[in-house]
């Protein structure tokens, strides 16, 4: 951390409200309160200045590494202003989104199958991308009508009643709710002709 | 007056001799609370006569004033409006049990003003007792509205939907309550009928949905409709059937698997609502059913989005069939991107907020950045209101953004990590202030963010003339910084500040200046007891409250300053200290 002694030169001559002989304890090394943040700051630019020799370039840079420092999930008391209510609609649903949804992805003729957590997924394209690349096959673009026609490969998956649908048939948050697992078939396959119509 | 003007003093005296009965019948007429205070101020008996022609009554600071001084001013008062505890009360750093209980003024009221119509808190402390003993006492109430108040509970609500026969309104926003049950909505009697205005979107437990229905269906006035996230689609056709003469509508939850049948009687209700022009709630809202709305959005100009996580191309495809909208409120999640579609699609807006749905996220890359804003600056010239959350902005942009929409009243940008400076030039935010001030002469509520330095300041007071709220948060500087907002700008009146170097020099600096304005908070600032107590001694008419954070290790005092006729309070609780 930088240098101890330039700290409590600024202690010392700082006026702030508190009993005489009070230390602002530890609060260096995860600073809870914005103001122990901000002294972080002071503190750069303290550096920064009194660097002359240097050129605004490299000691902005300075300062940027020096602020790394703050730990990234800091909670600031009423900060950023949020409504408690608007915050608390979210933090419900920030929790639901912290556990993932996996589930396991097979493709006939693979020899094994692989583990995906939706959640990770924007929507249908981002999720067929990437089935693509590890599966290393490809899909046309799905249509409403035709499905996945003209493909070697078709998308299925298992939805929460067991019955076997086409990938991109619902809205994206009804398919990573309902969806229990994904088959990857051959488009030739009696199984996927069905689904098509 | 001056002797050699007596002709002018004659001709004065004449105009002021209106007969009673014509002035106060005149003045009647006028409604806005300033030109009131400002006809007030005219003569003796201009101020008779506005005293007691006057209905409505605003109190800004419940603790400026004492509610029999104002029922000793007004007699024939109908409604009032009383805000209570400081703006950041909001963001939880008032601690709980501070004050501002409505019900000292309830008692006075029920013996002064018996005929009491309407009731507007905001950031007030109500119990149910109190809500009990409005219910009770006022037998021609008729309007309640409750805004980010605390300390009652849904039961207090059953007093009110039970005992105010002649209800017209119950607007109940974002309250820290008691959700116990929602019962209250079982209680209004078997033939209610008045209900104009029904907003209990931020409750959480269930009603029971037939007395609901049949409340819609028996108040044919019923105008402004909000319901709570439990309200399915389902519900939400059989309400809107009932009640298509809808001005404001907020739905319940927008996600539920419907029939295509049941999706068609959907949008047929939405069809019928021919006079909606605000809509809100859509918790949940999806690409799926949002197309219901369409028919609706044509005549929109009021759109509050910001309880449904869109993703850009769904707000794309949403403001694309809403020309005439004015206000939107929106989540970040919709990202640049859903912002350049509201620039190309709604150029008469007026009023942006975008909120942020994961606020401790510091992930850069989510949410919107400056570029969002410069594109509805590009395509919305009429954008007089915005509040903004992003994690990026640079100078240039704000600087571009205020030369598109010079027209700005209230600009208020929050730059979501503490002094966070020009993400392209690592420079302090001055600049982009400073342009915003120079720009808009019109700015009456500026909030800034970001790394700000005395020059922020120092701009604010040269430019910003007609400046009346002011938010500062993580500045640098010193205490010129502070010196340089009380010194110029003429017209504050409520300035709130947290975690900025401003010390006892900046805080006496502003002596003259605090009973000309509402208050002044300080929090986490380099301000001493001292410094408090000089401020106290020199104006009492100012009550100058200091409060030791009883959670935090005693680092953080939070000083709270405003002018009163009441004197120190009564009713302060033990952490805080009015010197």
């Amino acid at each position: 951390m930088a240098a101890q002694g330039e700290d409590l030169n600024l202690e010392a001559t700082e006026l702030r409200l508190g009993l005489p002989g009070t230390v602002e304890s530890e609060k260096q090394q995860a600073p809870p309160s914005g103001r122990s943040m901000k002294r972080n700051l002071i503190d750069v630019n303290n550096k920064c200045g009194s660097d002359k020799e240097e050129s605004n370039g490299s000691s902005a840079q300075k300062c940027e590494k020096q602020d790394v420092h703050r730990p990234s999930k800091a909670q600031v008391v009423g900060w950023p202003p949020v409504r408690s209510y608007r915050k608390n609609c979210f933090q419900k649903k920030a929790e639901s989104e912290s556990t993932g949804v996996f589930i396991k992805v097979s493709m006939d003729g693979a020899p094994y199958l692989r583990k995906i957590d939706l959640k990770l997924y924007k929507g249908y394209a981002d999720l067929l991308k990437d089935l693509q690349d590890m599966f290393k096959f490809k899909v046309v673009e799905y249509c409403e009508r035709e499905g996945y026609n003209g493909s070697q490969f078709v998308p299925t998956y298992e939805d929460k009643d067991g019955d076997w649908m086409l990938v991109g048939d619902v809205p994206w948050n009804m398919f990573i709710t309902s969806c229990k697992r994904l088959r990857i078939m051959k488009g030739s396959s009696e199984v996927s002709k069905g689904l098509k119509t | 007056m001056d002797p050699g003007k007596s002709r002018d003093s004659a001709e004065t005296a004449r105009v002021m001799q209106f007969p009673n009965d014509v002035l106060e019948r005149i003045l009647s007429l006028i409604d806005s609370h300033r030109d009131r205070s400002a006809v007030s101020l005219v003569s003796k008996a201009w101020y008779n006569a506005e005293r007691w022609t006057r209905r409505h009554v605003f109190i800004g600071n419940c603790y400026a004033v004492l509610p029999q001084i104002v029922a000793r001013r007004f007699p024939n008062i109908r409604g009032v409006m009383l805000k209570g505890k400081p703006r950041f009360s909001d963001f939880n750093m008032v601690p709980p049990n501070w004050g501002a209980d409505v019900h000292a003024w309830l008692a006075v009221f029920a013996d002064q003003y018996p005929l009491l119509e309407e009731l507007r808190l905001k950031r007030m402390t109500v119990t149910d007792e109190s809500l009990k003993f409005l219910a009770r006492k006022f037998r021609n109430f008729r309007a309640l509205s409750l805004v980010s108040c605390d300390g009652f509970s849904t039961d207090g609500l059953e007093a009110i939907a039970t005992d105010c026969r002649h209800l017209t309104e119950l607007d109940i926003q974002e309250n820290g309550i008691d959700d116990i049950s929602g019962n209250w909505l079982s209680c209004f009697p078997e033939n209610f009928t008045s209900l104009e205005v029904l907003n209990f979107a931020s409750l959480s437990s269930d009603v029971n949905f037939d007395a609901l229905e049949r409340l819609v269906s028996q108040c044919k006035s019923l105008k402004i409709l909000k319901v709570n996230k439990n309200i399915t689609l389902e519900q939400l056709q059989r309400l809107l059937v009932r009640a298509p003469q809808l001005t404001e509508l907020g739905t319940g939850s927008f996600l539920q698997e419907l029939t295509a049948h049941q999706y068609v009687e959907l949008e047929r209700a939405f069809i019928s609502c021919k006079n909606l022009h605000a809509l809100s709630g859509l918790w949940e809202a999806t690409t799926l059913y949002l197309p219901v709305l369409y028919p609706a959005c044509t005549e929109l100009t009021f759109l509050n989005l910001s309880y449904a996580a869109l993703q850009s191309e769904e707000l794309a495809k949403l403001v694309a069939h809403c020309p005439h909208l004015q206000r939107l409120w929106v989540l970040d999640t919709v990202e640049d991107v859903g912002l350049e579609a509201v620039a190309s699609n709604c150029p008469l807006l007026e009023e942006l907020r975008v909120f942020p749905a994961d606020p401790y996220d510091q992930d850069i890359n989510r949410g919107v950045t400056e570029s969002g804003f410069l594109a509805v600056s590009l395509g919305c010239r009429k954008l007089h209101y915005v509040l903004y959350f992003c994690r990026q902005m640079t100078n240039a942009a704000v600087a571009r953004i205020v030369q598109n929409c010079p027209g700005f009243t209230h600009f208020r940008l929050c730059i979501m990590k503490p002094g966070q400076p020009d993400y392209l030039t690592n420079e302090p935010m001055d600049e982009g202030f400073g342009a915003v001030v120079k720009t808009c002469t019109n700015l009456r509520r500026l909030g800034v963010s970001g790394l700000l330095t005395d020059l922020t300041f120092e701009y604010i007071g040269r430019y910003a003339k007609n400046l009346e709220t002011l938010s500062v948060a993580f500045a640098e500087g010193s205490d010129r910084g502070m010196q340089c907002i009380l010194d110029g700008c003429p017209k504050m009146r409520k300035l709130e500040i947290r975690d900025s170097p401003f010390g006892n020099v900046a805080l006496l600096s502003g002596l003259e200046k605090y009973e000309s304005m509402r208050s002044l908070w300080m929090s986490a600032c380099k301000v001493t007891l001292s410094g408090c107590k000089l401020l106290a001694r020199q104006r009492p008419r100012l009550n100058v409250e200091v409060m030791k954070d009883e959670v935090d290790d005693g680092q953080s005092y939070k000083v709270y300053v405003y002018r009163t006729l009441a004197g120190p309070r009564t009713d302060a609780p033990s952490f805080v200290c009015t010197l």
